[in-house]
């Protein structure tokens, strides 16, 4: 009697665990599946924006579309000025904030101190990467523009975009000081060298390369960014190319912007913004994958070392 | 005497760096100021609550309304519209990478997401403008393909990566130890993730979704360019709307200086920038609670 009972049971049991294990791995299916596809969906989503934008730029492309002034009030002809406009804007916005940011990356890094300020330090860079790009052209309008009376120029529109792009910089070269080994910078000590003998000799060249993504980051977002130039820097057509860092200049992002809500002849114009976003969009890319690249080959260096 | 004399270069180098890593707080405290110093005027002439309660925006008119809450409604509306989109998206994508890809695979797309979320948003709102905005306005049968949800559906496909590259972060600092765990208990593969890796990394979740949300809050060119600009109270996706980040781009360039137009754009900056602050806070409190929850669990 028991026997058969247990024996009873142990079939139950068998059959209810077999039920619901298939129970559970159909529900795992489904679910997998149902993120495999949202996954899809979003890639080619992304992916079908970029190749439309690829697709009708590339039409428009040509050497002189890249390297001639507009002609016949900006309905023909290239955008160079657009393109200089923009590497003038990135180069100084690079170099302003190239200098503080990574003295603060060694500073929070190396020095970290573990006090007020510093905690300070953070929180401010944390907010600062959070600040709406809008409200950095605000700042740069009533500061740079109108206060230091730098006016609509290259000046104000950099030391703008030099703000936006400071807390990437610091933070993308806190990351690269923090995968350098600390038995390197104690073997540097042991021998005698001081701290910023061992941050100089020793830290700075081996995180040189990570540096160095840390700074293209940096460009790829000041080439790209609008809105902290829409009232510092950026006009729809000038005359001449930029004599000085008081001019007013042309920007590749504004220019898309400008061609397409204030063109007065869609008809001519919508074709050039087409070639305007292909060129800002293979900057960017090119950039991008620059940086991941070189990340990319430093990770792996220490990962082989075995650190 | 050398010594004397490294010391004393050893603390002048010290001392710099440190004036130098004050810039982050000073660009900080300078913009907090600019906008608070900007926008007093407005909230003197108009009455603060005034400002933010009254419905009607029409800054040029004689006498001028300055109501900011159809703007701030506008925004509301956007971005509802964009996190119904970037959060699916972006979470699936995160889990996918995480959980579901092979290693090679992984190698692969985590700086691809991370190069998605690096287009300009100009390029987006390009896009929106050419595409997007036709294509709405020929389904929905409405005069204006240039409304709420068109920026709303830009928005949200373009942060999607941005959730789903903060989101994968979390989901992989998630102990090996925690899933192995579960599995020798024998959860399943998805059991795992929705019992075990989904809640451990859960506010980091949280924060890449707050963090989105402040970037949604504070884009600027894709709303200009999408939203169809008109100030009212919306009452439906299909309206045009003018959120706040757009009426600044928009006016400051026409609002001359310091008149009272200017200052309530800079009023309207203060407000803006408070939502983010108060967003970038948040975010920042709940993933330091994580790292000890993690830290001291492991």
């Amino acid at each position: 009697m028991i026997n058969a009972d247990t024996y009873k049971f142990s079939i139950f049991k068998i059959l209810t665990n077999s039920l619901c294990k298939t129970n559970k791995d159909i529900k795992q299916y489904i679910a997998f599946s149902v993120i495999k596809l949202t996954f899809f969906l979003t890639v080619s989503i992304l992916v079908g924006i970029i190749g439309f934008l690829i697709f009708k730029g590339a039409r428009v492309i040509s050497l002189d579309f890249i390297f001639k002034m507009p002609e016949n009030s900006m309905t023909s002809g290239g955008i160079f000025p657009a393109i200089l406009g923009t590497f003038y804007l990135v180069t100084l916005s690079v170099i302003f904030s190239a200098i503080p940011g990574i003295a603060c990356a060694i500073y929070l890094n190396e020095y970290g101190p573990k006090g007020f300020i510093s905690t300070l330090i953070r929180i401010s860079i944390n907010n600062l990467s959070g600040v709406p790009s809008i409200v950095f052209g605000l700042f740069g309008l009533a500061i740079f523009v109108k206060q230091l009376n730098f006016g609509i120029s290259i000046l104000s529109g950099s030391l703008t975009l030099s703000i936006v792009i400071l807390p990437i910089i610091i933070s993308s070269t806190r990351e690269a000081l923090m995968t350098i080994p600390q038995s390197m910078r104690e073997a540097s000590m042991a021998l005698g060298a001081s701290k910023w003998t061992t941050i100089w000799k020793i830290i700075l060249p081996q995180a040189l390369p990570s540096i160095m993504t840390a700074i293209i980051l940096g460009i790829g977002r000041a080439a790209g960014e609008t809105a902290p130039i829409l009232f510092t820097a950026a006009v729809f057509y000038s005359r001449e190319l930029p004599k000085s860092i008081f001019s007013e200049v042309m920007a590749l992002p504004y220019h898309i912007y400008a061609l397409i809500t204030e063109g007065t002849s869609p008809q001519q114009q919508i074709p050039i913004a087409y070639g305007c976003a292909l060129v800002l969009l293979f900057l960017v890319i090119i950039i991008s994958i620059s940086a991941i690249f070189i990340r990319q080959k430093q990770r792996s260096l220490y990962a082989k070392t075995g650190h | 005497m050398s010594i004397k004399s490294e010391n004393f270069r050893e603390k002048a180098i010290e001392y710099t760096l440190f004036i130098l890593s004050l810039s982050a707080i000073i660009f900080l405290a300078g913009i907090i100021f600019t906008l608070i110093k900007e926008a007093i005027p407005a909230f003197k002439e108009i009455g603060f609550f005034k400002m933010l309660l009254s419905k009607d925006w029409y800054p040029t008119y004689d006498p001028p309304d300055f109501g900011i809450l159809p703007l701030m409604a506008g925004t509301m509306v956007v971005t509802v519209i964009a996190l119904l989109i970037s959060i699916p998206l972006g979470l699936a994508c995160a889990i996918y990478i995480s959980e579901l890809a092979g290693k090679r695979e992984k190698v692969f797309l985590k700086p691809f997401i991370e190069l998605l979320s690096s287009i300009p948003s100009v390029v987006y709102g390009f896009w929106g403008i050419v595409f997007l905005a036709p294509a709405i306005q020929k389904y929905f049968d409405i005069p204006s393909g240039y409304c709420a949800i068109t920026s709303g559906i830009v928005l949200g496909i373009m942060s999607a990566p941005i959730i789903a590259s903060l989101s994968e972060d979390s989901l992989n600092y998630v102990p090996k130890s925690f899933k192995e765990a579960a599995f020798a208990l024998g959860s399943n593969k998805f059991e795992t993730l929705m019992n075990v890796t989904i809640p451990a990394a859960a506010s980091g979740i949280i924060t890449s979704i707050i963090l989105g949300t402040g970037r949604i809050i504070g884009e600027t060119m894709v709303v200009l360019m999408l939203s169809g600009g008109a100030a009212i109270m919306p009452t439906s996706a299909l309206e045009p709307v003018r959120p706040m980040t757009s009426a600044i781009a928009a006016e400051m360039g026409e609002a001359a200086f310091k008149t009272l137009h200017y200052y309530s754009l800079f009023a309207i900056a203060l407000i803006l920038f408070a939502i983010t602050f108060v967003l970038n806070m948040l975010a920042e409190k709940i993933s330091k609670k994580y790292r000890i929850k993690l830290g001291s669990s492991r």
